[in-house]
């Protein structure tokens, strides 16, 4: 069973959807116990950072943090990958997991932002994440902070400078983009998760 | 590198899709989950869907409409038509839009951008504006009820309005051009494009691959919707983004 973390933040019906068309048994819960009995766990997230807050508060970190000592597979989108670094210039007081070093910026102010539209991936060879996935394949991103390029980042992007798509280490991975929304190639790495 | 969005509008009433020329004479297009299905399938980077009846009688229908485009769309979908509250915001997000656009609702109290973007970020709140040319003079005006009424305000004024609200994108519709093929604005689009720092959606008067070029390059925008010169199969929709890829603008293609 797979976990979908609900901590308030934004609309979780997309994700649901896309594992439920994906026939994974799902479900969308805040519920820390439930958290803690899950064999995957994904945060998915569109919203402020600040918003990972209610995760503290409920216990829902406490679950989650030993969930991943266990070696639970984990998957964090969009804010929930931000969160899994050490911190975020949008909440600076909001502390992240700290599974990846550094910290998450705003765009530069010589691009738009938020960061909006489908815009295409590097990827590295070798992530189980991206397996099938080809390098170049573009997927939907919205947001207006980014994660840097770390030693872990498995695909990367360019907007106003290069950042981190997605990182991956052992059974801890993030994505950026939303691929929940990124078609058939979203799809394909969902089920890829689904599949560890 | 960011593409250029290639956005396919349904207009809906009553459950089916239509289609107007300059927000009149409608024709029946199809069933709404069908076609999105199908504008996904041929390389649409997202799907709007507009209830362009948007009466209370109609909102039970509209959430069930939406409910069965969703459920078979992995691509941005976003829904707009006469959501006035919070409340309306809400039963079209848990039926499946990842993102709602306001028109008149917001014109009407401006402080609703602001609500649904708390609740919801500002990633699922688009703003559209329908725009048109003052007579005579510079500049553009909004109109709301579907076009029906002027509102004396400016286009560009309101757009940063909406934008410091909490705006995640701007849909600006010409209404001058919507519906004629004859091009889109790329004077009204470029002004408020460049005026703000969140992305433009340019609609309104799609018609050969030549008018999308330049709306992305003169014009500045960020996306373009276009509804009829796809539904009655007057241009499909891979063929305009080979061609524009082949142009020079950055396309999602192949897909």
């Amino acid at each position: 069973m797979i976990a979908v973390v609900d901590y308030r933040a934004g609309n979780l019906t997309s994700v649901k959807k896309a594992l439920d068309h994906l026939k994974a048994e799902v479900i969308v819960t805040r519920d820390p116990n439930i958290v803690a009995k899950a064999e995957k766990i994904i945060l998915p997230g569109v919203g402020h950072f600040s918003a990972t807050a209610v995760l503290d508060e409920s216990g829902l970190r406490t679950a989650i943090r030993e969930q991943i000592e266990r070696g639970v597979p984990f998957l964090g989108i969009c804010v929930g990958m931000q969160w899994m670094f050490g911190s975020s210039e949008e909440s600076p007081a909001a502390a992240g997991l700290g599974l990846f070093s550094g910290r998450c910026e705003r765009f530069p102010e010589n691009v738009k932002s938020p960061h909006v539209g489908w815009n295409s991936l590097t990827c590295r060879e070798g992530s189980r994440l991206f397996h099938s996935v080809p390098s170049g394949s573009f997927v939907y991103f919205t947001h207006s902070y980014r994660a840097p390029v770390v030693a872990e980042t498995v695909a990367r992007s360019e907007y106003g400078g290069e950042f981190s798509a997605a990182i991956e280490r052992g059974h801890l991975f993030g994505v950026q983009f939303h691929p929940e929304k990124s078609g058939a190639i979203g799809l394909q790495l969902l089920q890829n998760f689904c599949a560890l | 590198m960011l593409t250029k969005r290639i956005i396919a509008c349904l207009d809906v009433t009553g459950g089916r899709v239509v289609k107007g020329i300059q927000f009149e004479q409608l024709r029946d297009a199809g069933d709404p989950a069908e076609l999105a299905a199908a504008h996904a399938e041929a390389g649409a980077d997202e799907i709007v869907l507009l209830d362009i009846s948007a009466t209370h009688e109609n909102r039970a229908t509209l959430v069930d409409t939406v409910r069965r485009t969703a459920r078979q769309l992995f691509i941005p979908f976003t829904v707009g038509g006469g959501i006035r509250s919070l409340d309306e915001a809400r039963a079209v997000f848990d039926a499946g839009a990842d993102k709602i656009s306001i028109n008149s609702a917001a014109i009407a109290d401006a402080s609703l951008i602001t609500s649904i973007a708390e609740r919801y970020g500002s990633q699922a709140v688009i703003v559209a504006i329908d725009a048109k040319r003052r007579n005579g003079e510079n500049g553009f005006e909004v109109y709301i009820s579907g076009g029906r009424k002027a509102t004396g305000r400016d286009a560009l004024a309101w757009a940063r309005e909406a934008e410091s609200r909490g705006a995640g994108e701007i849909l600006l519709t010409s209404m001058d051009r919507d519906g004629t093929g004859a091009g889109f604005d790329c004077e009204l689009t470029r002004l408020i494009s460049e005026a703000l720092n969140i992305p433009v959606i340019a609609s309104g008067g799609g018609g050969d691959t030549r008018s999308f070029v330049d709306v992305f390059r003169d014009g500045r925008a960020d996306a373009a919707l276009a509804a009829s010169i796809f539904h009655f199969g007057l241009r499909e929709l891979a063929d305009l983004k080979r061609e524009l890829q082949e142009a020079g603008i950055p396309m999602r293609w192949p897909c």
